[in-house]
């Protein structure tokens, strides 16, 4: 576990996450949590590799850690399906007026 | 939709060739190709968030995530620690039976109960991955990686429970009230104490595992505590923060096992759940710790109703107020969570639209923690296909009050109080409100004089140009098009 690049990684997204997403309008909070929601259910990469690995017949805790696996894979993958699914159905509701575009730029640059 | 289903299947279909073809041995160029997906995936998340700014390119933004997530997952199916499939193709298929028709049936109104199902799912995916690592590979775990764990399974499992909790507090399968008890704050933080303590002593010696479902329970057992005395009103707040703590989690999962798009994916879930809860309070001039231990609106204090309201509130009918809306040249709606609850987003649309066939300008006012969860009231506007551009945030609109002519404000209550203003004893001091008061006329559609969620008389019903229209929203709304319409 390399200790110091993992926490630059994380100290580096984070600071990108807080830019980018203080730049979202108001009028969308509601999509982008459930887009960063359907980002963060990317801990379906962690169940699939816990759900895929072989177990030996016998290893201590294979069997409760497949089950726990697969859980966490249909649960993540729920929110991975589900998630984007539903972000474009709200967006697809949001329509600009006749003079939408410059104001919605305006709002857009908080 | 179809092409968005078709496209998963698609990849699903892809990964699962490309690793059977590799069959007995994963190559060097299969590793190569899985980081390389890994990097692009990490990308286009971010590219996803950035066009989210804007409603025109949002729309872009979701599709270079779902390429991202694709990418990942079908990197993540080809890696070489995958190597049985039957399993994971049948969790897919199950996640898929949940996910699919919470996604496709769900009424908008209904986002914020959604929200904190996903919230609770993401959650427990996290908390699940870290209690099987633990187990397959105790006690040889390092202490950095331990500590990590740790608090995966701690914001895993209580996020879990507290997103449920939530979810049933805005289903209202739960009450919706603040639940409180005596000691209560002693009571919570004794119990998280514990969870600490427990997983503190599995850090210095993994190889304790009685105390691991110790652990487990004391985690779960404090994210139900957390959300119980929390209200419907402070819901916003809460939905932001549980979101942060979901993708805090899996940010921690990524450390765990030292991959890093994962603690990227995480690390920006978790800065945008943190900007909307501080967003949320600052909308209500409340900090985090009295959001989450104030157990806010379980006493009401200050004035009496009889006080502010005696002999002073004038009501009307919808003729009343048709009458003042003939000739208005601005008309403001501000909506509140009672417009979601009685449904009135589509009658509220044709008044509007009668209204501006008639010469008046209308645009709609929205307060940022106006409903359930951030961003509430835009969604249902927009559902009714009301444009975005006259949906207005709160500090734009408040300068030019003093030029409306008419404001109707429906289902909303502590967010045009103007008693935040005035009364700094008040709970709700210091709350930026919309100024509806300085409008020319302001008009009151409600049920009946009853508190909103802060539980103190609202003096806005009180004033000269104020104008109560007792009745349940969408009905109201209705007949007022009559009236509009007979006048």
């Amino acid at each position: 576990m390399d200790i110091v690049s993992d926490l630059l990684v994380f100290i580096l997204a984070t600071f990108l996450g807080l830019e980018v997403i203080r730049r979202v309008s108001h009028l969308l909070h509601t999509p982008l949590m459930s887009l960063t929601n359907a980002i963060s259910a990317i801990s379906v990469v962690g169940a699939i590799i816990i759900a895929g690995q072989h177990y030996e017949p016998g290893q201590p805790y294979g069997t409760i850690a497949k089950t726990l696996g697969v859980i966490a894979v249909a649960a993540a993958f729920s929110n991975v399906i589900g998630g984007f699914m539903i972000t474009d159905r709200m967006l697809k509701m949001f329509k600009g007026g006749p003079k939408g575009d410059a104001k919605a730029t305006k709002e857009g640059s908080h | 939709m179809i092409r968005r289903l078709s496209l998963t299947a698609f990849g699903v279909l892809f990964s699962t060739v490309a690793a059977s073809a590799s069959d007995g041995g994963k190559t060097v160029t299969d590793q190569w190709f899985v980081s390389l997906a890994f990097i692009i995936a990490a990308v286009s998340f971010i590219l996803a968030l950035k066009w989210m700014s804007h409603p025109k390119t949002a729309r872009h933004g979701v599709m270079v995530g779902e390429f991202g997530m694709l990418l990942a997952i079908v990197g993540t199916l080809i890696s070489y620690q995958v190597v049985s499939y039957t399993w994971v193709m049948i969790a897919f298929a199950i996640g898929a039976a949940i996910g699919v028709p919470l996604a496709v049936f769900m009424p908008m109104t209904a986002v914020p109960q959604r929200t904190a199902l996903s919230h609770a799912f993401g959650a427990i995916a996290a908390a699940l991955v870290g209690s099987a690592h633990f187990l397959l590979h105790m006690p040889n775990i390092g202490t950095f990686e331990m500590v990590a764990l740790i608090f995966e399974m701690l914001l895993g499992f209580l996020t879990f429970t507290g997103s449920l909790m939530a979810f049933g507090k805005l289903q209202e399968i739960l009450p919706s009230h603040p639940f409180t008890f005596k000691n209560q704050n002693l009571f919570n933080f004794t119990i998280l104490g514990l969870a600490l303590v427990a997983g503190g002593i599995l850090v210095v010696d993994p190889g304790q595992t009685w105390l691991f479902p110790f652990f487990i329970g004391f985690s779960l057992l404090f994210g139900v505590l957390l959300i119980l005395p929390i209200g419907g009103a402070d819901m916003p707040t809460v939905i932001a923060l549980l979101n942060a703590y979901a993708g805090l989690s899996a940010s921690l999962m990524g450390f765990v096992l030292g991959n890093k798009l994962l603690i990227i994916a995480g690390a920006l879930d978790g800065s945008s759940g943190l900007i909307l809860s501080i967003i949320m309070c600052k909308a209500m001039n409340r900090s985090f710790s009295n959001v989450l231990f104030g157990a806010f609106g379980a006493t009401s204090a200050g004035a009496s109703a009889d006080d502010v309201y005696g002999g002073k509130v004038k009501s009307g009918t919808a003729e009343d107020v048709a009458m003042m809306l003939e000739g208005a040249g601005r008309v403001l709606i501000v909506p509140g969570y009672g417009m979601a609850v009685s449904q009135a987003q589509f009658a509220v649309r044709d008044l509007a639209n009668l209204l501006e066939s008639r010469g008046s300008v209308v645009e709609y006012a929205i307060h940022p923690v106006a409903g359930r969860m951030p961003g509430h009231m835009n969604v249902l506007l927009a559902e009714a296909n009301i444009a975005y551009d006259k949906m207005i945030e709160m500090d734009e609109v408040n300068p030019t009050m003093a030029q409306v002519d008419v404001a109707i404000v429906i289902g909303a209550n502590d967010t045009v109080n103007p008693i935040a203003r005035t009364d700094p004893s008040s709970p709700i001091a210091g709350m930026p409100i919309i100024d509806v008061d300085k409008a020319r006329n302001v008009v009151i559609i409600k049920r009946s004089l009853s508190p909103g969620f802060a539980g103190i008389p609202n003096p806005l019903f009180a004033l000269d140009n104020a104008l109560m229209y007792f009745a349940d929203g969408k009905k109201a709304v209705m007949d007022l098009i009559t009236a509009l319409k007979a006048a």
